[in-house]
Order: C-alpha cells, then sequence, then structure tokens
C-alpha cells in the first residue's frame, strides 16, 4: 500500500457554464521516504494538486489517501511550503514558527518549545535574524523560515508548492541544496512542485510531468537514478542526467505544442473597407 | 539622542522637525537647510500669507460696517448724529463698534482675555472648595453628597468637558461597533442581513440620532433628577460616528489575505486562535482607519451636538457666544475654532500613533 494515494482525483472550478475542470482522472502513488518532484506548466493545476493532497481542497470525484485513510481536511502529518512563504508578517520569526510548534505539540512544556523553535531556527541559519519581522528578511530568508516553520512541526510528509520558484538563480540553489541537506537527515516523504526541470532531477527521485490544464493529468514517469548527493556543476556532465533532462524538455514542449495547436482559433474577418468622410489636411496651407 | 529623537518624531507624525535637529547636529548642512526651508519655512509662509489675508478680509468688512453705521446714524438722526458716530467707532469704544469679522488680532486679544477669565475662575473655585472643605467633610461623614462649585464654567474647562464627550462617545463607538463589525465580517450571512440597516442608518444627519437619542434617553431618565444632557450629547456622538469602524471592521475582517487563512488550517488553530491570533492582527491596518476616521467625525460631530443638546462644552461655549453678541463675542468665537481644529488635528495624530503602535506595516524595507 502506497503512502500517500490519489485514485482517480478530478478538481473543477466554478459553476455551469464558467466550469472548467482543472484536474481530472489523476492517478498518483508515493512510497514512504520517496522524494517525488512533479513539474508542469504555471497553470496547469500544480497548487490545486498539493492543495488536495494538503486537505485544504477536496476533491470533486476520486480519493485522496494518505496511509490508507481518505484526507478530510489539513493536518499536521503534512507540512506545506507555500510559495509565496506565508508568513505572518505581524509576528516575527520566532513567532511565526512557534506558532506552528505550539500547535503540533500542545503537552510540550514551554521550555521545551522554545528550545525546540531556537533549534529549526538555527538549522537553517537564521538564528541572528530570529527576533526580526518578515518584512526584514530577503526573500530566501522568509523562505526559509517557512522551511523551518513546516519541519518544526515534525510532519510525515512535506509538501512543496513552488517553494523556490520566487527567488533568484544563487538563492535558490543554496536552499535547493539546504533543503536536501534537511531531508538526508530524516528521510521524510517529500512531493515537490516545480516549473523547473533541473531542480527536479536535482532533488527528486521521481519526476512526474503535469500536462497542462484544463483537464490536467499526469504523464509518465521518469525515476532518477542518480547517486546522492549530487552536485550541481558534476550533474552538468553526467549522461545520464542530460539523457534525462533532454527527454522530459522534450516531452514537455511536445505537450506544450499540443496545447497551443489546440488553441488556434481562426477569425474570419468582415469584408469592409474605411470610408473616409472628409480630407482633414486638405484645407490646410502653408502659406 | 539625535537619532532618538528623529525617531520619536516620526513615529507620531511630526517627521517635518527632522531636518531641524538633523541641522542643529550639523549634519550635512546644505541639504537639510533645504529641506528645513521646505517642510518648515514654506507652512509658514503660507500660514503668514493666510493671516495677511485675513486681516485685510477683516479690514474691509469693519470698513464696510463703519460706513453702513455712519450712513444709517445720518439718515436716522442727521449729520451731528453721523459725526458723533465716527468719531465714537474710530475711538473704538465698546458701545459702537462695528460688528463682523474680527481680524486677527482682536482674536489674539479674545484668546488672551479667555486665559485671564479661565485663571479668575479657577481662583475662584479654590477659594469656593477651601472655604466648603470642612462642610464637605462634615456632610460626607453624614453620607451627603459634597457642595460643588456651580459657576460658570471658563473656556478651558469647556475644552476638558468636550473631551470627555468625545471620548465616552469614541469608546461607547469602539465597544459597539468593533465587535459588531468581526461579527459582520465573520459570516457572510449575517453581512447581508444588516446590510440594509447599515446603509440606511450610516448617512443619517448627527442633529437626528441626537433628537431619536433625546426621545430614549428622556424617557428612560424621566425618574432621575440626574442631568442627562452628557449622556444624550455622548450617546449620540457615539452613533454617529461608530459607521466608520463598523463598516472598516467587518471589511477588513472578511477580506484577510487568503494564505494567511490557509496558514491557519494547515497549522489547524481552533476557532478562537484562528480569530485572534490571524484574522484580527491582520484586519488591524483597517479597523483603526475606521477608528481614526469615527475620532475625527465624533469630535466634528461633537460641536454640532454639544450646540443642539445644550450639554457643556466647546459646542455650547460657540452658541452662547453666538447669542451673546458681546463686542468680543466674535472673536472668542474664532479662537474656540481654532481650537477645535487644533485638538481635532492632535487627536487624529494620536491615533496614528497609537496606530503605529500596533499594526504591522505589511512593505518590505
Amino acid at each position: 500500500m502506497a503512502y500517500i494515494e490519489l485514485r482517480n482525483v478530478s478538481k473543477s472550478f466554478g459553476t455551469g457554464k464558467d466550469r472548467t475542470e482543472v484536474l481530472s482522472n489523476i492517478n498518483l502513488e508515493i512510497e514512504e521516504g520517496e522524494f517525488v518532484a512533479i513539474v508542469g506548466f504555471t497553470g496547469s493545476g500544480k497548487t490545486t494538486l498539493i492543495n488536495l493532497i494538503s486537505g485544504l481542497m477536496m476533491p470533486d470525484e476520486g480519493q485522496v489517501l494518505f496511509k490508507g485513510e481518505p484526507v478530510t481536511g489539513p493536518s499536521h502529518e503534512r507540512g506545506v511550503i507555500f510559495q509565496n512563504y506565508s508568513l505572518l508578517p505581524w509576528l516575527n520569526v520566532r513567532n511565526n514558527v512557534g506558532m506552528a510548534v505550539k500547535e503540533a505539540f500542545k503537552k510540550m512544556t514551554k521550555k521545551d518549545r522554545s528550545k525546540r523553535v531556537e533549534d529549526y531556527v538555527e538549522m537553517v541559519n537564521l538564528s541572528p535574524a530570529i527576533n526580526k519581522l518578515p518584512k526584514e528578511l530577503s526573500g530566501g530568508m522568509r523562505q526559509r523560515v517557512s522551511v523551518t516553520r513546516a519541519l518544526s512541526m515534525s510532519p510525515d510528509v512535506i509538501l512543496m508548492d513552488e517553494p523556490l520558484s520566487a527567488l533568484d538563480a544563487l538563492t535558490r540553489g543554496n536552499l535547493q541544496q539546504e533543503i536536501l541537506k534537511i531531508w538526508n537527515q530524516d528521510k521524510k516523504t517529500a512531493l515537490l512542485i516545480t516549473n523547473d526541470v533541473d531542480e527536479g532531477i536535482l532533488m527528486a527521485d521521481r519526476i512526474i510531468p503535469l500536462k497542462p490544464g484544463p483537464k490536467a493529468t499526469l504523464g509518465p514517469e521518469y525515476k532518477i537514478n542518480l547517486d546522492r548527493p549530487r552536485d550541481k556543476t558534476a550533474l552538468n556532465h553526467n549522461e545520464e542526467y542530460k539523457k534525462l533532462r533532454n527527454g522530459i524538455m522534450e516531452y514537455l514542449i511536445q505537450i506544450g505544442e499540443q496545447r497551443a495547436s489546440k488553441k488556434e482559433n481562426t477569425y474570419t474577418l468582415p469584408d469592409i473597407s474605411p470610408k473616409i468622410r472628409f480630407k482633414p489636411f486638405s484645407k490646410i496651407s502653408f502659406s | 539622542m539625535k537619532d532618538k529623537s528623529i525617531h520619536i518624531l516620526n513615529f507620531v507624525g511630526l517627521g517635518f522637525f527632522e531636518p531641524a535637529i538633523r541641522l542643529a547636529a550639523g549634519e550635512e548642512v546644505k541639504k537639510n537647510i533645504i529641506a528645513l526651508l521646505k517642510k518648515v519655512l514654506l507652512p509658514i509662509v503660507s500660514v503668514g500669507l493666510f493671516l495677511i489675508i485675513w486681516h485685510s478680509g477683516a479690514t474691509y468688512l469693519y470698513n464696510v460696517e463703519k460706513d453702513a453705521r455712519i450712513e444709517k446714524a445720518l439718515a436716522d438722526r442727521g449729520e451731528a448724529a453721523a459725526l458723533e458716530m465716527e468719531t465714537c467707532i474710530d475711538s473704538g469704544d465698546i458701545s459702537c463698534q462695528p460688528n463682523t469679522l474680527p481680524s486677527p488680532a482682536q482674536v489674539w486679544t479674545a484668546y488672551k482675555s479667555l486665559l485671564v477669565d479661565h485663571r479668575v475662575i479657577s481662583e475662584k473655585k479654590d477659594a469656593f472648595s477651601e472655604k466648603v472643605a470642612a462642610t464637605n467633610a462634615k456632610r460626607k461623614a453624614q453620607g451627603l453628597a459634597p457642595i460643588k462649585y456651580t459657576g460658570r464654567p471658563s473656556f478651558v474647562d469647556q475644552i476638558f468637558t468636550s473631551l470627555k464627550t468625545v471620548f465616552a462617545g469614541f469608546l461607547l463607538a469602539f465597544l459597539i461597533a468593533v465587535p459588531i463589525g468581526i461579527m459582520l465580517g465573520l459570516s457572510t450571512t449575517l453581512r447581508s442581513s444588516v446590510n440594509w440597516l447599515i446603509q440606511i442608518f450610516k448617512p443619517v444627519s448627527p442633529v437626528v440620532w441626537l433628537l431619536l437619542v433625546f426621545m430614549i434617553v428622556k424617557t428612560l431618565t424621566k425618574n432621575s433628577d440626574s442631568d442627562s444632557s452628557f449622556i444624550i450629547s455622548f450617546i449620540s456622538v457615539g452613533l454617529c460616528s461608530m459607521w466608520a469602524t463598523l463598516v472598516n471592521t467587518s471589511m477588513g475582517v472578511s477580506s484577510v489575505d487568503k494564505d494567511y487563512i490557509n496558514v491557519a488550517k494547515v497549522l489547524q488553530l481552533s476557532v478562537g486562535q484562528k480569530v485572534f491570533k490571524i484574522i484580527l492582527p491582520s484586519s488591524f491596518p483597517l479597523i483603526f482607519t475606521g477608528l481614526r476616521i469615527t475620532l475625527s467625525v465624533a469630535w466634528m460631530v461633537l460641536i454640532a451636538i454639544e450646540l443642539l443638546a445644550q450639554s457643556p462644552g466647546l459646542g455650547s461655549f460657540v452658541w452662547e457666544e453666538f447669542q451673546n453678541g458681546a463686542n468680543d463675542s466674535n472673536s472668542k468665537i474664532i479662537v474656540a475654532m481654532f481650537v477645535i481644529g487644533i485638538i481635532g488635528f492632535l487627536l487624529d495624530r494620536l491615533m496614528l500613533t497609537i496606530q503605529k503602535f500596533v499594526t504591522f506595516t505589511e512593505e518590505t524595507a
């Protein structure tokens, strides 16, 4: 039995004429300890997929199973790292993380809780900024706080919704390594949603492309048998990596073209020619 | 020291003094002189211009009134009377001064006379309380109410009465509008069910509120001999001014960023925690904007309400002076106008400062 399982899941938004089916017939199985990446175009329903697994949304059809039980709502067992950090701007780093710890470990003493907060903040090297407000932090630091918040609840699964897409390339690389390092420590099940194929290959055990919506479905999966820890620069010369990357890219480009060709409409122009009622310049004389 | 005082000034919304402090510290002299010119001198120049226009306008009106008086004397009682009137006016005799818009100098004199008046009344009060101290102690021992000073209140006393009324009204507005606003914001059903009532009551004029409150309070306090004018005026102030807070609070609560709600869901916060830890903090900026509007509306309608409710305060001071028609009444009214304006400004700054203390600012530095 898979750890996380999606069975024929469909999700639509809107009603009547405006109804669009975002996800259609999604089947996915994730084993315990596995790191799965889902790559797709923007607007292909990736966030919806994460929301379904985290329990923020309910599927219209099909089932989302977690450890064999249907998902009925959000739970501490599935930590979410949001795309836009979603830190509470009126709380400093300590309290943002502390709020999560307090909820997840209600029986813990106050001292243990604050110790836990400090340990986790230390883990992402943010101890000097622990009393700062989110607005005083850079984008990368904020996302680290968000990662810390999700991990401090010690979830069984980490769901990451394009966690790094808003960051610049350098920060992004650093954070990728950091997330991998943390993941390596206790090999939690992880689901990463991304629009960056390289990121997926670098981090995941398995990559599954999401065909663009509406009616998005999952494409064929790609196993990544590269040894960990993976080094970004060394990977560039790895034949296996190149083959994988090209394969996934080709697939994505192909489905991208399909989508583009589907949208092609022909418009017939009405057969009219402009009428000129008066000649505005004819009366102007430059004498 | 320097940085600290700049910080404090900026915090209370008096940031325009910043260049002066920097200049005093001898920092970037040229740049700060220009900044000082822009931020402090230009406003002073415009105030000066305003005074000049005011003065010339007042002089013009004075002359019109004076000519009219002389002409009237001429028409009614002949040339001798007209001449007499003219000398009387020029001599500055109080009995025949034209009654019109006072000049800045007259207003200043009236301001000083009001202060003197306040001092005299305070002395009288002190003397009175000294005189009755022994009697009051005795009365207290007997369980009777102490004898109070019942003389005319001074202008400064009126200011404090008005402030008391406005704060009582503001507190009432706060206590009604914020909880109801939160409830309305949380429930779409509730919001749509009372929406019509709010839309109808919101634009009702202060005068009508006063009459409505009067109808109710008059009946309710029929059997007590206490003075109901204070109750009437503060309730009316509260009812007039609470709408901004009510609408802003419900809007703030209902439009909390969906991301924060998602965070609350993922953390599995209870309903109470969701309200107090997520929804309220995130709607504080809007609530406070509402409270600021409420306070300034409260101060604005207070004058009108006091005027009508015959409750003591600046409003009734203005009205009494207008009815009084003494030669310096007009000047005193203008003094009251400035005092009202300045206090309104200070109240707004006070709210702004509190707002900065308790709310967060969203944007990155």
